[in-house]
């Protein structure tokens, strides 16, 4: 069907042309010219889809349908100028792709957490805008001009910069996954959710720009002596964490960019703190500063939260890295298979807090039998990897399940192996082998096989 | 880097930058950009808030369990409650032993957890009131943190907080945290035929049998 917009411009156009047609040739192109160049104005201003190129006439019967052989409307019309979206935004078909949260875990949104679609994420980098968001004191908005960090502590010389200081030093761009402590958290008893955002979500990669905090120590010139780092938020919380004075000579950056443009403030804007493959809650958001000294801190974060109860009642404290770990993001209870039997190629993510992931092992059967996936490089260090396998599903009852190696040798672990050190009342850094039920329906679901 | 810088370069070239700046040496040393300002004194005093378990950091002044009540109960109550029983899923900061540190699930609360009262000044001063962080005189604080060592048994009612007394303070939890090696605690082997069989191949729980657990992953956030 055709809009009134589009009936209009036809009944203009055959206007302009029964008037040029009483004109000799050459004064009609000149009309013509007129004519369509200030309709086109006039109708730009009101519907930019107005000025179709199709004429009623010329049409085709086969025009009605979209499909082969008709022509759909966004191939007879005029599509938006480049000024339509100055700063682009997904499209409308995709307005289920968004970061959802648990409402039930959390007292307030401004002190909880959202988890990415990952199931339908099809690279290794994730948008900023699906980027996942952990707050403690809701999302801090800062003017980078109003932005100080001070660097002072066991050092030769304490140090003040603006924004504009620190984007002078060295700059390094590096790609590093981040994943909450808590990622899977609600696993550790028995499969839960049945879902792959809310099991899996608290994670997320992407390519940081801005200054080595290596570069940064150097200029303020650690003491002797000295062995950790606070790194602290400007956010309501403070949030701060204590960082060992190694990892933050090493691979730590101060970043001000990701994903090419400047950080969201939901990521901390204007400058975050990457700890590459450390937990999540230690890459500290709108930080403000930075402590060197000879001891940690022992804050709220490396206490009361972020440590882990075992089953005495003693409890494991500064366990920072993000073991190997993996999952099948595609088919998961989100997307499941909709072809019936047959081929299907199975993909996946793996990574790991301590290197480069080495390979992925996938299961069809629930880990009785394992094949090597194919790994998508470049595979990079405390990075997001994908991978695939081909899958010919019979249509009958399987249990797929994924395994990643890293480069120092290590083998993601089953729920069970993990909770034979652990037990089952755990929160944090629950990187078991995720496994999908798929049913003879077609349908996908959480489960654990122990 | 610096070797194929040289070799990009005419003999004569490489002869001046020697001279005027050895590229490869300076590669080496740190560089001293002098960029930004060096801070006042003030200006570091009123950021460095972070305090020690040891109670290193705690400022000047002091506050007592009878001035921490009233305060308790006009800025922290309404979320944690009168009794610190915490309301809804705000934090509990009352009622815990460290037998509760073995309950299924376990409760974990200033009182049985927290192995340093210093760091309850800390966090205080640092973050509460939850809507209005940074609102409370480091008094203030001082009282708030005594009047709750108070409501968890630890301290007497005649009990001053201040920047001896805090550190002194003897919490339940102190040796109750294990510092991690930093090395993996599984040691899972890479097998490939015949891993597992009979019950271990079994599904034991099934998300889908939890109704209602789960959020929507489909239209907007939040379900609304």
């Amino acid at each position: 069907m055709a809009t009134q917009t589009e009936r209009d411009t036809r009944e203009i156009l055959k206007a302009v042309e029964g008037a040029a047609g009483q004109l000799p040739s050459a004064e009609r192109r000149q009309f013509l010219r007129k004519a369509l160049t200030a309709g086109a104005g006039t109708f730009a201003g009101a519907a930019f889809a107005g000025l179709s190129i199709a004429h009623a006439a010329d049409v085709p019967a086969s025009a009605g349908s979209k499909y082969p052989p008709g022509l759909p409307p966004w191939s007879r019309t005029l599509g938006p100028g480049v000024d339509w979206q100055p700063y682009g935004m997904p499209v409308k078909y995709q307005a289920d792709v968004i970061r959802r949260q648990v409402a039930w875990l959390t007292q307030s949104p401004q002190a909880s957490v959202n988890f990415s679609p990952l199931q339908h994420l099809n690279g290794t980098i994730t948008p900023n805008g699906l980027f996942f968001c952990r707050y403690h004191s809701g999302c801090a908005q800062i003017n980078p001009a109003e932005h100080r960090l001070l660097i002072h502590g066991m050092v030769e010389r304490p140090l003040l910069l603006t924004m504009d200081d620190l984007m002078r030093y060295p700059a390094v761009s590096r790609t590093h996954f981040v994943e909450c402590a808590a990622n899977g958290a609600m696993e550790w008893k028995r499969a839960q959710l049945d879902s792959l955002q809310y099991t899996h979500g608290m994670l997320s990669c992407a390519e940081w720009t801005g200054v080595m905090l290596s570069t940064l120590l150097d200029q303020v010139g650690v003491k002797k002596g000295a062995k950790w780092l606070l790194i602290e938020g400007a956010d309501g919380a403070k949030m701060a964490r204590s960082i060992p004075l190694w990892k933050g000579l090493d691979d730590c950056i101060l970043a001000y960019s990701q994903n090419g443009e400047a950080l969201r403030a939901e990521q901390g804007y204007p400058v975050r703190a990457v700890i590459p493959g450390f937990e999540g809650n230690m890459n500290i958001k709108w930080v403000r500063r930075i402590k060197v000294s000879d001891r940690p801190w022992y804050t709220r974060e490396e206490t009361s939260e972020y440590t882990e109860l075992r089953p005495d009642g003693k409890a494991l404290a500064f366990d920072f890295y993000e073991d190997a770990k993996s999952v099948i993001t595609f088919p998961c209870p989100e997307v499941p298979p909709q072809h019936g039997k047959g081929l299907y190629e199975i993909r996946g993510l793996a990574w790991s807090g301590r290197g480069k992931i080495k390979a992925v092992d996938v299961s069809f059967d629930g880990g009785a039998n394992w094949r090597p996936a194919q790994l998508q490089g470049p595979v990079l260090t405390k990075s997001l990897t994908r991978f695939t396998v081909p899958w010919q599903w019979d249509g009958g009852p399987a249990l797929l399940a994924s395994r990643a190696l890293d480069e120092t040798g290590y083998v993601q672990p089953t729920i069970d192996e993990l909770r034979a050190v652990r037990g089952d009342r755990g929160v944090y850094h629950n990187n078991s082998i995720q496994v999908w039920q798929v049913t003879a329906e077609g349908k996908v679901h959480n489960v654990q096989l122990a | 880097m610096c070797s194929s810088l040289e070799t990009g370069m005419s003999k004569a070239w490489q002869a001046l930058v020697l001279l005027a700046l050895p590229a490869c040496a300076l590669a080496a040393q740190p560089v001293h950009y002098a960029y930004g300002t060096t801070p006042t004194a003030a200006q570091v005093k009123g950021w460095d808030v972070d305090v020690f378990p040891d109670g290193e950091g705690l400022p000047p002044g002091q506050g007592t369990v009878a001035q921490g009540e009233p305060l308790y109960e006009a800025r922290c109550s309404a979320c944690h409650g009168l009794f610190g029983e915490g309301v809804a899923k705000f934090p509990n900061l009352n009622n815990s032993s460290l037998d509760d540190l073995k309950a299924t699930p376990p409760v974990k609360t200033i009182g049985n957890y927290w192995p340093y009262a210093p760091k309850i000044f800390d966090y205080i001063r640092r973050a509460m009131p939850f809507p209005m962080p940074g609102s409370l005189t480091d008094e203030e604080t001082y009282a708030i943190t005594a009047y709750l060592l108070n409501l968890n048994n630890l301290v007497g009612s005649d009990f001053v907080a201040d920047a001896q007394t805090l550190a002194k303070v003897q919490m339940p939890n102190r040796n109750g945290l294990i510092v991690n090696d930093l090395k993996p605690d599984t040691h899972a082997k890479r097998c490939m035929k015949g891993c597992a069989a009979g019950s271990a191949l079994e599904v034991k729980t099934n998300a889908k049998d939890l109704k209602g657990l789960t959020p929507p992953t489909t239209g907007p956030a939040d379900g609304k």
